[in-house]
């Protein structure tokens, strides 16, 4: 039978409408034509204006009949339009008083908050027509990819291998050798599936990747004239749209399905998809920055404003969205089900959650609705969602995040305290519960280990290798006279500022790199790898290059045969890790031999077993693990040993003895001539099975088998 | 946008000559349809097909899954090295099977 909500009921010049349904807000492709729904709740009266693609002036704006608006909603559906070659935006008028928040101007056509598709910057770096009068335009997208049997993969937290990447960066270099259209987009990440799989990987975490403007704020690097772009994107245009200008189909307009075949494509390959998504602050800014949509639609809603008008800026970015109202808290959630749903998002990484946890006037709520919304959501329920635990407001929030049971968070905590360690600085206290998944942070809360997210480096500060090479922050090329970026790096450059030909020195930053990693992968928790650090990649001491789309930020391929030690050893305690559940438990150590093995689940050790030296001071510790408690004894795994001597001397350890039937083998030495480390199943039996000799900065992983 | 028919055999062959979009698609879409019936043979030949918009490749899709449906099997022809790129890329190759000429093709029906 013919439905009768297919005909239209009014008309407008040539167009046929009729009243649209409220929800799902945004533009919906309905029988016979395109459902708009809008919503503003101060504004008095709305326009739809369309465009032709790409064309400068409007086809048409049509305002919406009165009886249109069911509450604060603007819908209608509008019948026979060219969905496909069509761009959208609406026009609102409204109170313009700023200290009262309002800033309503009917000169500005403003993008839909809902958009799925956004135009107007489709292909990476074209300079922007500067006096179009709507540069970010809302496009109508098919929501009809065929996902044939895939779903998000589910992954055990414990069991995730995270690798932080830039969409861009990852494969913009020459060097990557993948087709010239495919570099630094969503498909050129596919054509680096197999690398991933070798280094063995099973999470890509993406910067963002939902549409923002690489040109605000774009300016001459003062140095070089260069462009400097907003080039990592935490600034945020659109909420529901991916990047165009990522994708190699931009130009298409099939951004939509280019990430969709990404993410089905990775998920094939056993490799889920976070994305690192900024609901914290918005591309609008302060009060001096551009009207794109938010601002225009209904400011007040959507931003935190001060009693006089003017933007809070818990962002550190100009604005802050006001998380905690109701509306806004909606359109996050509607935002992460679309992501979830539509792209099979395996999990979220959310960029200074913290504001995510304040009030409309800025305070921190005891029980934030919205992260306990997203924390009991039953369509988000099986995502990931990780807290960046801290905001520019100076709320510091790691061990603390209102979890509801459900949220990770990066623990920079761990970040800083290895950092130290590294350095030579001790702490071994501090480190125990690094290497234990943060029990000191979590377990009282009952919250697992997975909870915490390891990570020594991540985009924001020195790539591994800096981290080695540089005492302190070389930032002159982003053209703040280095004031920009963090001053607390807990670096150490190893006797050299920055590149050297000293053999030694090198040697040593090769050591410590491989240090870092080995204390990253055998700790509980989540590990989560920096793209690049695998290879030993630089940024030559610069600790924020959110600027720079250059070779500074771009992963140099050339770099795996320059550093294919550094590659191999970090594939190999990858696979380590993989393989030995031992490592992965999914939850706290009890300190105890509850599997009557004769050997507690964890034991510490120091140059003498079973006796470890816990003075602040001391620069050198050891572990042992079970095997017959892994996985909280549910699995059979065998005994592992790892010493960990940041002293820059050459120390002695004794071994614990194993069962009887066992023997110790050497997986790892950091301290040894090549090579540093073996394939899990290969490892050599260790001479002397009492003790060995730990090289001054070295980490020595056995297995005992 | 111009569509010829012509039988080899037991397979029918389509001709397309233009752009398929949005506005066309629903040409292709009309005239393939009619032609479907159960354990039909099919050959799309695009040589003539410079581009292809989303609307476009979802077309193709959506005739593949009526012809899988009845049982019949699709092949398409000639399709432009930018044209298989872009379908590569957001994952509707995968669903076909392309050769580079109608002699090829008419073989894979066979």
């Amino acid at each position: 039978m013919e439905r009768i909500d297919i005909h239209p009921t009014h008309s407008y010049e040539s167009f046929k409408l009729r009243l649209g349904r409220p929800q799902p807000f945004g533009a919906t492709i309905v029988p016979g034509g395109v459902n708009f729904s809008i919503f503003s709740s101060h504004a008095t009266s709305c326009s739809l204006v369309l465009f032709e693609k790409h064309a400068k002036s409007p086809l048409a704006e049509i305002p919406f009949p009165d009886e249109f608006r069911i509450g604060n909603v603007y819908c209608m559906v509008v019948f026979d339009l060219d969905y496909e070659n069509l761009e959208y935006g609406y026009r609102m008028d409204g109170p313009n008083n700023f200290q009262q928040g309002h800033w309503f101007d009917p000169s500005k056509i403003l993008l839909d908050p809902y958009a799925k598709i956004i135009g107007g910057r489709d292909v990476w770096g074209v300079s922007p027509d500067w006096e179009d009068i709507y540069h970010h335009r809302g496009r109508i997208a098919f929501d009809d990819f065929d996902w044939g049997s895939d779903r998000p993969l589910e992954i055990p937290p414990e069991d995730q291998i995270i690798y932080e990447m830039h969409v861009r960066s990852f494969t913009r270099h020459e060097s990557s050798g993948i087709k010239e259209n495919h570099r630094g987009t969503f498909a050129g990440i596919r054509d680096k599936i197999p690398y991933l799989k070798e280094l063995g990987v099973n999470a890509v975490e993406l910067m963002p990747v939902y549409e923002f403007d690489e040109f605000e704020n774009s300016r001459p690097n003062p140095q070089t004239g260069e462009t400097l772009y907003n080039y990592w994107g935490y600034s945020t245009v659109g909420f529901f749209a991916p990047k165009a200008g990522y994708a190699a189909t931009g130009k298409f307009g099939m951004q939509v399905d280019e990430l969709k075949n990404l993410v089905k494509e990775l998920h094939k390959h056993g490799i889920e998809v976070i994305l690192d998504v900024v609901f914290n602050h918005t591309a609008e800014g302060n009060e001096r920055g551009p009207t794109i949509s938010f601002r225009g639609i209904d400011n007040k809603t959507y931003y935190m404003m001060t009693p006089e008008g003017y933007y809070f800026n818990f962002s550190g970015c100009g604005n802050t969205i006001n998380c905690n109202n109701p509306i806004v808290r909606n359109i996050v959630l509607d935002c992460l089900r679309y992501w979830a749903a539509e792209y099979h998002i395996d999990g979220f990484r959310f960029d200074l959650a913290s504001i995510l946890g304040r009030d409309p006037w800025g305070y921190p709520l005891a029980n934030p609705p919205l992260l306990e919304s997203l924390a009991f959501d039953p369509i988000l329920a099986k995502c990931k969602l990780i807290a960046e635990a801290w905001d520019a407001g100076g709320l510091y929030q790691v061990g603390s995040f209102p979890a509801y049971g459900r949220w990770a968070e990066w623990n920079g905590k761990y970040r800083d305290n290895i950092r130290k360690f590294l350095k030579g600085d001790g702490k071994v206290g501090e480190i125990a519960q690094c290497l234990q998944g943060s029990p000191d942070l979590y377990a009282w809360a009952g919250r697992a280990p997975a909870t915490s997210i390891n990570f020594i480096t991540a985009h924001d500060g020195f790539t591994l290798m800096d981290l080695v090479s540089y005492n302190h922050k070389h930032n002159e090329a982003n053209g703040e006279n280095n004031n920009d970026g963090s001053n607390d790096n807990d670096s150490w450059n190893c006797g050299w500022e920055g590149e050297t030909d000293d053999a030694a020195i090198n040697a040593l930053r090769r050591r410590q790199i491989k240090n870092a990693i080995a204390m990253l992968m055998i700790s509980q928790g989540v590990p989560m790898l920096l793209m690049g650090d695998e290879v030993g990649r630089t940024q030559n001491g610069n600790n924020n290059t959110y600027c720079h789309d250059n070779e500074l930020s771009w992963l140099d391929w050339h770099l795996q045969t320059k550093n294919p030690d550094i590659l191999e050893f970090v594939k190999h305690c990858i696979a380590f890790r993989k393989s030995h559940p031992v490592l992965r438990n999914p939850n706290h150590f009890r300190n105890q031999d509850y599997m009557g093995s004769g050997y507690a689940d964890i034991t510490w050790h120091g140059t003498k077993a079973w006796n470890a030296n816990w003075s602040e001071e001391n620069q050198a510790i050891a572990f042992m693990l079970c095997g017959k408690h892994a996985k909280g004894g549910t699995v059979e795994d065998n005994y592992i040993y790892a010493a960990l001597n940041m002293h820059w001397q050459t120390q002695w350890f004794e071994l614990p003895a194993l069962p009887q039937s066992l023997r110790w083998h050497v997986f790892a030495n950091t301290g040894a001539i090549l090579p540093s480390s073996y394939l899990p199943g290969t490892e050599p039996m260790l001479d002397n099975q009492s003790g060995l000799l730990v090289g001054d900065r070295s980490v020595v992983i056995l297995v005992g088998k | 946008m111009d569509i010829k028919l012509k039988s080899v055999g037991e397979i029918q062959v389509v001709e397309l000559d233009g752009d398929i979009d949005a506005s066309t698609a629903p040409d292709v879409t009309k005239f393939v349809s009619e032609l479907v019936k159960p354990h039909i043979r099919l050959l799309l030949d695009m040589t003539k097909v410079p581009y292809m918009s989303s609307a476009g490749l979802r077309t193709l899709l959506s005739l593949y899954r009526q012809i899988t449906t009845k049982e019949g099997k699709l092949v398409l022809v000639g399709l432009s090295e930018g044209l298989i790129d872009t379908m590569s890329v957001t994952g509707f190759l995968d669903f076909f099977i392309t050769t580079l000429s109608q002699e090829e093709g008419l073989a894979a029906l066979a």
